[in-house]
């Protein structure tokens, strides 16, 4: 341990240090929860109003609100948790937010020094335990280093493809003096990833761009991740090109729904014109998206036509599972920026008309209106209710998060989004449970917004004690639950793969949602009638502070068009009727 | 084809290799890693093939720059040739990694590995293995009335050759540090 031989105004305990530290990083917020090997660094939150601090009721939660904030406003999210059970408890939202490439810094206490080793009250290998679920992580031993490592931290998580790290502090670390290190002070990190794409390959793209007859952008949450611009940039390119686009469930929001040239969500349970067009043309330009199972389908069947170019700053992405013809390395927002400065140099030159015939195609493809789902007097169908929730709240300042399952497939369906950083949802990892505190994190983000998290019961209440957050931080988060007692996407593919044997997929002894929402001192609605809907929602939407809505929804509807597991993009399934028998026994292994 | 002027020595990408990294053939490539000399970089490393199913076939690690904190971690690992791109890949992109050198690839190389072999025996079996280590240019590090050390180096082809003519001389043990390399030239 580092004594402090000459005391000057920047010598200070290492619990000081890590307070002054996250100021300067600008951070504002931190989610977290105390415990024994963290207090000293309570005792300086305590003592300061600079930086506020949302208590939770899990660390689970603390990581997820951290997400959500950081995926709403684009900054990193921090989290604060102790040492063990803290540090365990975060690793799902670790691992959540390493698969979707989210920017946040977690700091974890740690036994002293002196104990690490010796199975130590509340002892964990945090750093071991963390190590395969962060994009970096370090173990402090020294107050002369621990400022020095919060800064370099916040700089990995943020640069080039984004993501978790944590910082795991022993107790005598915090109590231990030593002179502050500024932010401007730290050498650069030789961490440093290329953002610029190589001229060539974007040259080769352009003049496939001049060209192509049948050319489809393919865009994920890379775009988001790179931040406004390049959405902005996407926008530019795609209104003057005219070529279609579709997006993953990460991307969504980049390019508005309201724009002629977007055909929906692609993949397992995305649009049928967007998965023909994948499968159909003969120019994919991927932008910021990672060729995942849920998009490709069975790969030897991917896109057979098809020239491929991939934007993307992580090299180890590019002919992972899908080769690609023209591989550009680097940011998508200096990526765009070329692109489209080279293509308006060349006189903005598209071919026009293969483009007619491809739209008319296209155009065939929409008239199927895929999402078509049969309607009911009596019953509230799930799809109903977030066409009714999108119409209400249309235009309003809104944030939407989601659980994992069923409801979020269909509120990537029948949701529209017009602007990036609008729409939070676990999409690698599947975390059921992500969406409440996720969505209490972009309220304390944007706290006159209208923040809706829509869920399916089950996972909801796999972290509903995050409703006592939301009350205690005034977060007036709606929680919007598909209620249908039912694991729902479980049940689903029970029936379609498992010969109909609902093994353990629905739910019994569901509380009371109303009488619990009143439990938590926060408001409770109950909807069951179609015909009611539209004010129950006008009251979730007026209330001032929590609600918790338990729309009770149509118990059996299954969720379509989907491509089933092992199957290619044009053998897609469009309703109850194409379902018979037509997944076979290998497409069950697959997940 | 270097579209991006990918120097020998830098972390290389299949996207810019003229090999074909979709050939189905299984090959056997030695990487060198500089990584910062901190703790738990090499877990990571270590972790990153076990964690995506990659092989190791040989390991080796040590500080080689001492005031920059540099360590180089040789690493021979088999795989298709997409599955090697992906593993410089995932490699190059962990933060504590400074370079990744594919010394297959990149030009000829030298590959040493050390041998501790222990040999025990009596009359002829013994003048036999003292006269192969002579031969194959190892040294007597340890002698009683019954039994041998001999040290070799060589690359692991030669000490997989020594190894199988001492056994039946009697073999008893082998330690073996697993493969250092160099480019050849500068």
């Amino acid at each position: 341990m580092t004594k402090a031989k000459d005391s000057t105004p920047n010598t200070m305990s290492g619990a000081k240090m890590i307070v002054k530290a996250l100021k300067d990083q600008g951070v504002e917020v931190v989610f977290g929860y105390p415990g024994g090997a963290v207090l000293p660094i309570y005792d300086e939150i305590f003592q300061q109003n600079d930086i506020r601090h949302v208590l939770v009721r899990h660390e689970q939660g603390a990581i997820h609100m951290a997400e959500g904030y950081a995926r709403s406003t684009g900054k990193p999210g921090v989290a604060l948790v102790t040492s063990g059970p803290g540090a365990t408890n975060a690793v799902t939202g670790l691992t959540d937010a390493l698969l979707d490439s989210i920017p946040i810094v977690v700091l974890s206490g740690q036994v002293p020094t002196f104990m690490i080793g010796t199975d130590g009250f509340q002892e964990a290998d945090t750093v071991g335990i963390t190590r395969p679920c962060t994009k970096m992580n370090w173990l402090v031993k020294d107050t002369e280093r621990l400022a020095e490592t919060i800064h370099t931290a916040f700089h990995v998580a943020t640069s080039g493809r984004p993501g978790p790290v944590l910082i795991d502090i022993p107790k005598d670390v915090q109590f231990a003096t030593s002179e502050y290190v500024t932010k401007e002070k730290v050498k650069p990190s030789h961490y440093q990833p290329k953002v610029k794409g190589d001229i060539d390959q974007i040259t080769r793209l352009v003049e496939m761009l001049e060209t192509a007859e049948r050319p489809i952008f393919y865009t994920g949450g890379g775009v988001i991740n790179s931040g406004p611009a390049a959405s902005q940039l996407l926008r530019e390119l795609v209104e003057a090109t005219g070529f279609p686009i579709t997006s993953t469930l990460m991307g969504l929001g980049a390019y508005p729904a309201s724009g002629k040239s977007w055909l929906g969500m692609l993949g397992m349970h995305g649009l049928y014109e967007a998965n023909l067009a994948m499968h159909g043309c003969d120019l994919m330009i991927n932008i910021g998206a990672r060729f995942d199972d849920r998009i490709t389908g069975r790969l030897s069947d991917f896109s057979p036509h098809s020239v491929k170019a991939h934007i993307d700053i992580d090299p180890s992405s590019i002919n992972k599972v899908v080769r690609v013809e023209v591989p550009i390395i680097g940011d998508v927002g200096h990526v765009l920026e070329d692109l489209l400065r080279i293509w308006k140099s060349r006189g903005r030159k598209v071919n026009k008309e293969g483009l007619g015939k491809w739209w008319a195609q296209i155009k065939e493809w929409q008239a199927v209106n895929c999402l078509d789902y049969k309607g009911s007097e009596k019953t509230i169908k799930p799809q109903y209710a977030l066409q009714r929730l999108e119409a209400l709240t249309k235009g309003m300042d809104r944030y939407i998060t989601t659980e994992v399952g069923q409801h979020q497939m269909w509120a990537a369906q029948f949701l529209g989004f017009e602007a990036p950083n609008r729409w939070m949802t676990s999409g690698g990892l599947g975390t059921m449970g992500y969406g409440l505190p996720a969505s209490i994190g972009v309220q304390i983000a944007h706290p006159e917004a209208l923040v809706i998290n829509v869920a399916g019961e089950a996972s909801w209440l796999m972290n509903m004690q995050e409703m006592g957050t939301a009350m205690q931080f005034r977060a007036p988060v709606k929680q919007f639950i598909l209620n249908n007692e039912r694991l729902g996407m479980v049940r689903q593919w029970q029936e379609l793969l498992h010969g109909e044997r609902y093994s353990h997929s629905w739910s019994e002894s569901l509380p009371d949602f109303v009488k619990l929402a009143e439990a938590f001192g926060c408001k409770g609605i109950k909807c069951s009638d179609p015909k009611d809907l539209d004010d129950a929602i006008m009251e979730m939407i007026r209330y001032d502070g929590p609600v918790i809505f338990d729309c009770l929804v149509e118990k059996h509807e299954n969720c379509f068009p989907m491509i089933p597991s092992g199957k290619p993009h044009n053998e897609m399934l469009l309703g109850e009727a194409e379902t018979q028998g037509v997944i076979k026994a290998g497409g069950a292994v697959l997940v | 084809m270097s579209a991006l002027n990918i120097k020998k020595g830098s972390v290389s990408h299949s996207a810019y290799e003229l090999r074909d990294p979709y050939a189905e053939v299984i090959e056997s490539h030695t990487l060198a890693v500089i990584v910062a000399n901190e703790s738990g970089v090499l877990a990571r490393v270590i972790g990153l093939f076990s964690g995506r199913g990659y092989n190791i076939d040989s390991l080796t690690v040590a500080e080689v720059d001492h005031e920059g904190h540099r360590s180089r971690i040789t690493i021979v690992t088999r795989g298709t040739p997409q599955v090697i791109e992906q593993i410089k890949a995932q490699l190059g992109r962990l933060v504590p990694v400074h370079a990744v050198h594919d010394l297959t690839v990149e030009g000829p190389s030298v590959q040493r590995e050390l041998a501790l072999v222990k040999v025990s025996g009596k009359g002829e079996a013994r003048i036999e293995a003292l006269r192969l280590c002579e031969i194959f240019r190892a040294k007597v590090v340890d002698s009683t009335l019954e039994s041998f050390v001999f040290e070799m180096t060589g690359t692991p082809e030669k000490i997989d050759a020594f190894a199988d003519l001492m056994r039946p001389l009697g073999l008893c043990e082998i330690a073996r540090t697993g493969v250092a390399a160099l480019s050849r030239g500068v």
